[in-house]
């Protein structure tokens, strides 16, 4: 067997570790996602009992903490060359956060 | 095997960004997703402000469901394992797999539109009319906008999949399958912003 062969089946076999360890990622990511929409759905379900400042919090927590997950592991951020796409998303993150803040402090409604 | 200025495209890892041109559209696209963050945002902070003016019409306790959000929520967050894993396929040049999980997550694409649509009728049916109050109009552009993008993919990704039987899998096709299924993940994204502010906070009132 010549060398080209044989680094291009090792260069093979690395992808397809990579690939089988993206995949398990991709199954972690999701039963995570699932959970954490659980626990958000549940808190509310048992608003009864519990203090709504405290369920408010709660499941805001949740949705940040899933789409972290989305942005990361779904949508690849968390793989190199991810620079400018983090640049764009926090930037606009950063927009509506000052936007939103805004909205509910000083933006009068009659 | 293959001459010297001919590149086999199984060899590459990243056949989306592997050309100049599919660098830009993975660059351009992630500048647009910025833009409909700062679009999306400017939608939920004006939903904020007005979800509690009900004027004279139904409030969001009166109308949300949990088990129909929760239903909606479900499927649209295994469409999007679906279309991670369609990527994954992409990657490993499996046309067929990649173009059925493309498939799977279109159908639950519908089906999250089809859900959304009955939700709208009955709130209409229960009195609550996009005029009829700033709670509503705010809902209903907040939510609408949501599923206008949702019906865009959609019709985006079939558009795709029926090319893909005539184009396979080049690194002239393979931007165009990883840049939708980055947008479809991003409406996902929306979507846990809008079940937790606007429908779970609306159930808990306040």
């Amino acid at each position: 067997m010549d060398t080209a062969n044989r680094q291009s089946e090792m260069l093979d076999y690395i992808a397809k570790q990579r690939r089988k360890r993206d995949l398990q990622h991709y199954w972690v990511s999701f039963a995570l996602m699932i959970v954490f929409t659980v626990l958000a759905f549940l808190a509310v379900y048992f608003r009864k009992s519990i203090n709504d400042y405290l369920i408010a919090f709660f499941i805001v927590t949740m949705a940040v903490v899933q789409v972290i997950f989305q942005l990361y592991y779904f949508m690849h951020m968390k793989e190199k060359d991810h620079g400018f796409p983090a640049l764009f998303l926090y930037g606009g993150a950063f927009v509506v956060f000052v936007t939103v803040l805004s909205f509910v402090t000083i933006v009068w409604i009659s | 095997m293959s001459g010297a200025n001919h590149v086999d495209i199984r060899t590459l890892s990243h056949p989306e960004t592997a050309t100049l041109e599919g660098k830009n559209k993975f660059l351009g696209f992630w500048f647009f997703l910025g833009g409909e963050t700062v679009l999306f945002g400017t939608l939920f902070a004006t939903f904020i402000a007005l979800r509690n003016r009900v004027a004279t019409g139904p409030s969001s306790q009166e109308l949300f469901s949990l088990p129909l959000t929760f239903l909606s929520t479900i499927i649209l967050l295994v469409s999007s394992l679906t279309s991670v894993f369609a990527v994954l396929a992409m990657k490993e040049y499996k046309i067929r797999q990649m173009q059925l999980w493309f498939w799977l997550t279109v159908v639950l694409g519908l089906a999250f539109l089809g859900l959304e649509i009955t939700e709208f009728k009955e709130y209409v049916h229960e009195g609550l009319g996009y005029t009829t109050s700033a709670f509503s109009s705010s809902f209903y552009t907040l939510v609408g906008t949501h599923g206008c993008h949702v019906l865009f993919g959609v019709l985006w990704i079939s558009a795709l999949m029926i090319q893909s039987y005539k184009k396979g899998i080049t690194t002239v096709t393979a931007p165009k399958y990883y840049v939708s299924a980055l947008y479809w993940h991003f409406i996902d994204v929306v979507w846990v912003f809008i079940f937790t502010i606007v429908y779970l906070l609306g159930i808990l009132g306040g």
